[in-house]
């Protein structure tokens, strides 16, 4: 009985799964979609070798990598920081109150927030005016290409810290209390406190977090940058999974942009593996 | 427990409560600017710098008639609607069944079936197989090319079956010796006992599918069929204003008028989810922690 029940959902992993996984070979041909797979040109390495020696390959690696590093480097520890300060307060109405507000931005969908985004950042923006004020010229932000990252990561923060924080919290709530006053006895003082009490209480949360955020790596979300970034930007902007869609759905390139989001998927399977050995090997914790 | 608070605490307090203020000040200002700017006269919204924080010159109702009027909003509203409802379902059935299947100790292949699935997490084709696999579904300019692609949350199912699995053996066992089969036991016994977990899990589906706009962007050609984001990305960040003609009078100056439609426009769209999300913010927080992996 329970193999038919379980059909519908195998059924659906086969072909939304993994049998576009076989379509991988798409990679080594020259695709055209009347050929289909079966009658397109094989040309095998030949589109990953097109890749790596394109003038692109270095401005993608960089900015994939780039962005992703800043966005780990600032968006990691801010849900965590911020955790910390909403536990030390003392008023339970007003953290509960710093904390609802603070989960507002995420349940605002990504276009509206490019929206909202684009729209301060333009030259007549709200986030223009205040540039403007601190000395800068009045230009179109988003269209800079030195302020793309600043605009990614920063407007990330804003989205997620608040969403992100409630996993910190929840775990920060179930810390032994004795544990602190056993701190307090031995002379700790709050930041002590933190440090030997808090942080290690929290630390499998937070290791866990950093795998599954290491995992998605090079998958620096593509829906985000595709809303935000334009030719002019596209030098610090364009990352490898807007590439793949932009030769892919945009050129109809099908077959260069199969090998490319195939080098996409097989690294972020080796950091993700990499990460959870090296998580596993010097902490008890990891995903698998 | 010993309480004195050194100077250096109280004073630490008392930058924290003001630096959260800021914090919070700073989650809620771009919100409000965009809601007053929507009530604000049009030529004053032109001439003010800075964040608004009430609405400029008298408020109108101007940017919101247009609007409410424009047919792409609605249609955009009506088949987000379908989309949530009809993918909601069908996500979180395919999801029940599965999480139900892969929490039964007694099913022989489950760790396989386990792997099978979080292996798709881990590795998958790409955006061009899985295109390719739609369209050659014929799924494409399909309203079911949005629906049913991204059906089932590996994640989700996960959380579910964490669930399901915390429900006592003895239950079960004796439903089974009572005859029971698998179906009756998933419908009469862990389902009802398990009403907060699939409220969770109806809510992360139902939140996603409001917000997704790419595959309905790269499956479909038919502006009819398109959802709200999807209007909303043409609105919003491709500065087409045709959008805003098609309202009965048209004998505006657009260009006037555009900043201000957008920020209507947005607040349209997102008034029903911050006006719902207040109820619905306390399933999202024991989503997480049910969810929360032991380590």
């Amino acid at each position: 009985m329970i193999y038919f029940l379980l059909i519908p959902v195998i059924v659906y992993f086969v072909i939304f799964s993994y049998i576009p996984m076989t379509g991988l070979v798409m990679a080594f041909q020259n695709f055209t979609p009347k050929g289909g797979i079966f009658g397109s040109p094989w040309v095998g390495l030949k589109h990953f070798a097109d890749f790596f020696g394109s003038t692109y390959f270095g401005r993608l690696m960089r900015n994939t990598v780039m962005i992703s590093v800043l966005d780990l480097l600032w968006g990691f520890p801010a849900p965590i920081l911020f955790a910390l300060l909403l536990n030390e307060l003392r008023s339970k109405v007003f953290k509960r109150t710093v904390q609802t507000i603070s989960y507002m931005p995420y349940f605002i969908s990504m276009v509206i927030i490019c929206g909202i985004i684009a729209d301060f950042t333009s030259s007549e923006g709200v986030i223009t005016d205040l540039f403007v004020a601190l000395g800068g010229e009045r230009k179109n932000l988003l269209g800079q290409a030195g302020n793309f990252r600043t605009i990614y990561v920063a407007s990330n923060i804003w989205q997620s810290v608040g969403f992100s924080s409630i996993i910190y919290l929840a775990t920060l709530s179930s810390v032994d209390q004795e544990l602190y006053e056993a701190a307090a006895l031995d002379g700790a003082g709050r930041l002590r406190q933190v440090w030997h009490v808090t942080l290690p209480g929290i630390a499998s949360t937070i290791i866990i977090m950093l795998i599954l955020r290491m995992g998605s790596m090079l998958a620096v979300g593509y829906e985000k940058i595709i809303l935000l970034y334009s030719p002019a930007t596209y030098e610090t902007a364009d990352v490898i999974s807007s590439y793949v869609y932009r030769k892919g759905l945009q050129e109809f390139n099908y077959g260069y942009s199969t090998a490319v989001g195939f080098f996409n998927s097989v690294i972020n399977t080796a950091l993700l593996v990499i990460t959870n050995a090296v998580s596993r090997k010097y902490s008890e914790t990891s995903l698998f | 427990m010993l309480n004195k608070k050194s100077p250096s605490r109280r004073v630490f307090e008392v930058c924290n409560v003001l630096f959260l203020c800021l914090i919070g000040f700073v989650f809620l200002a771009p919100i409000l600017h965009v809601v007053f700017a929507s009530f604000s006269d049009p030529v004053e919204l032109g001439r003010k710098t800075g964040i608004i924080l009430w609405p400029a010159g008298a408020p109108t109702l101007e940017g919101y008639k247009i609007v409410l009027n424009s047919p792409n909003i609605l249609s955009g509203y009506l088949n987000t609607a379908f989309y949530v409802v009809a993918g909601t379902v069908i996500s979180t059935l395919l999801t029940i069944i599965g999480a139900y299947c892969l929490s039964r100790k007694s099913f022989r292949y489950r760790n396989r079936v386990m792997l099978f699935i979080s292996f798709t997490m881990l590795f998958n084709g790409g955006m061009m197989p899985t295109y390719m696999m739609v369209r050659n579904l014929g799924l494409y300019d399909s309203r079911w090319a949005v629906i049913i692609p991204s059906a089932i949350s590996v994640f989700n199912l996960i959380i579910m079956r964490t669930s399901f699995m915390e429900v006592p053996d003895s239950l079960e066992e004796a439903a089974r010796i009572d005859g029971a089969s698998d179906l009756v036991i998933m419908v009469r016994i862990i389902l009802p006992l398990s009403k907060a977990v699939i409220a969770v899990i109806v809510l992360y589906y139902a939140v996603a599918i409001w917000n997704s706009w790419f595959p309905a962007m790269i499956y479909l050609k038919d502006r009819a069929k398109y959802p709200l984001q999807l209007i909303l990305r043409e609105i919003l960040l491709t500065n087409d204003t045709s959008i805003m003609n098609s309202s009965a009078d048209s004998v505006r100056n657009v260009s006037l008028y555009a900043q201000l439609v957008k920020y209507c426009t947005i607040v349209v769209a997102t008034a029903p989810i911050l006006c719902i999300y207040p109820f619905i913010q306390k399933y999202f927080t024991k989503g997480v922690m049910i969810g929360s992996i032991k380590g």
